[in-house]
């Protein structure tokens, strides 16, 4: 016999569920109770940088839209600083920028909007360079744990090539799946694949 | 620029249920079929949005009034306290938690919830809390009500609590529900079934917690969620965790 470790498990996760609104997004399931809902303004009223606007719809594995999805974005501002204390700088972090939203799709057509601030480049592991992205998280009514991914910009092609993540997809037509296609000025548009053809490269972090 | 102390432990993938579970239809075609990437954390996933005591209302916290409509919400009056913890078994102070569920007849205050047990008046069906600084959460609510479910014919969930915690990092972002102790639907839950190892559906059946009860008032439940924990804290003897 040998000593325990004593390192306990982590919880585990369930699906989200149908109704995950209600818990997270009371006025989409319909009524309103708190006084504030959390994560509908990600950048705020200060934020700096460039003023955006993203477009997508999250598809399953037979092509249909995901109706009943709730999206988590996390990211950087626009100087490339987490408003979070592990992060050196980020007292510099204007003040009401969250950097932190929460995205319903549509009940009917599945399509979802995310209004932020492009975020800036942010340092990662070793120093190196990250190209300017947004961390995504996923639930929804059969996702059975939370789908991580990430979303980069297709007007950064040169940060987006020296991107160590990006450049870590070993099938290179894959990392086209995390790039968000610039369609007008300030407008992005980007689908999110579960499964099937042209699946969206998820993580485990 | 962070380094290896800042990172979480390795999520054990063995001990979630996995994306694809043949006996709960809806995530046949809503599970990746290519393995996940796995991603050395950068400051994107170590670092995570912040809560503070003014996002929240002074009712949040308390089911059976946040939404009352000139009446307390009808069911079996129940508390449930807990801490949230990380791998390390340290408490993560001063995070959100986030519970929704439906009313005591098993009925969701939703537009897409047709079943045909009544809407509560008095009743919203969600509530949030932040930790102490010891990570202890608890709020006030009725027992949900089991409901019938379209996977099988004659499915059925058990009574739960659906559960969002944040922790202090993206990577440790977690959708979980609680169950409670000696209900035998449990056992025939597809959902509940998608976790593979026995225990690890133990870790979500919260047990009745008499201590806790308030006498003449609302029995208890006890629900302690763990949280991935962070390399840093087998090394530092930080006062409040991180
Ligand atoms: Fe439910």
């Amino acid at each position: 016999m040998t000593q325990k470790l004593d390192r306990l498990k982590e919880t585990p996760s369930q699906t989200a569920g149908p109704y995950v609104h209600i818990g997270l997004a009371p006025g989409a399931a319909g009524f309103e109770i708190f006084d504030q809902e959390l994560g509908r303004d990600i950048a705020g009223p200060n934020a700096r940088g460039e003023r955006i606007r993203i477009e997508g719809t999250v598809y399953d594995g037979t092509g249909a839209p995901v109706k009943d999805v709730l999206i988590e974005t996390w990211q950087a501002n626009a100087d490339g600083i987490h408003p979070h204390p592990a992060d050196p700088r980020a007292s510099e972090v204007e003040a009401g920028f969250r950097g932190w939203g929460r995205i319903i799709s549509d009940f009917d057509t599945g399509a979802f909007v995310i209004e932020t601030v492009k975020p800036g480049a942010v340092t990662g592991r070793n120093g190196r360079i990250m190209a300017p992205h947004i961390s995504l998280w996923v639930v929804a009514r059969g996702v059975n744990v939370g789908l991580q991914t990430r979303l980069y910009f297709a007007d950064e092609a040169e940060a987006n090539a020296a991107d160590p993540v990006l450049g870590f997809i070993e099938q290179v037509h894959r990392r086209e799946t995390l790039v968000a296609e610039r369609t007008a000025d300030g407008v992005y548009k980007f689908d999110i694949r579960l499964q099937g053809e042209r699946e969206t490269v998820f993580f485990d972090i | 620029m962070n380094g290896p102390r800042d990172e979480f432990y390795q999520r054990d993938r063995t001990w979630h249920p996995p994306a694809f579970s043949r006996d709960y239809k809806t995530s046949v075609a809503r599970s990746p079929s290519l393995p996940l990437l796995s991603l050395e954390q950068s400051m994107s996933e170590i670092t995570g949005p912040t809560f503070g005591h003014s996002d929240l209302g002074p009712l949040d916290n308390d089911l059976i009034r946040n939404y009352a409509h000139g009446g307390e919400a009808i069911g079996e009056r129940i508390i449930v306290h807990g801490r949230v913890v990380d791998e390390n078994g340290r408490g993560v102070p001063n995070t959100l938690v986030e519970v929704w569920q439906a009313n005591a007849g098993g009925r969701y205050r939703h537009r897409k919830d047709t079943y045909l047990a009544p809407i509560d008046p008095n009743f919203g069906g969600c509530g949030r809390m932040l930790t102490d600084g010891n990570g202890y959460y608890f709020f006030r609510t009725v027992k949900p009500g089991a409901y019938p479910w379209r996977n099988w014919i004659n499915n059925w969930r058990p009574a739960h609590i659906h559960v969002s915690v944040f922790g202090s990092g993206f990577a440790q972002r977690l959708i979980t529900q609680m169950y409670f102790e000696g209900d035998p639907l449990i056992a025939q839950c597809p959902i509940v079934n998608t976790i593979p190892d026995p225990r690890a559906i133990e870790q979500l059946i919260a047990p009745l917690d008499m201590n806790a009860a308030v006498p003449l008032d609302s029995l208890a439940y006890k629900f302690d969620i763990v949280l991935r924990g962070r390399r840093s804290t087998l090394f530092e003897n930080r006062l409040e965790g991180n």
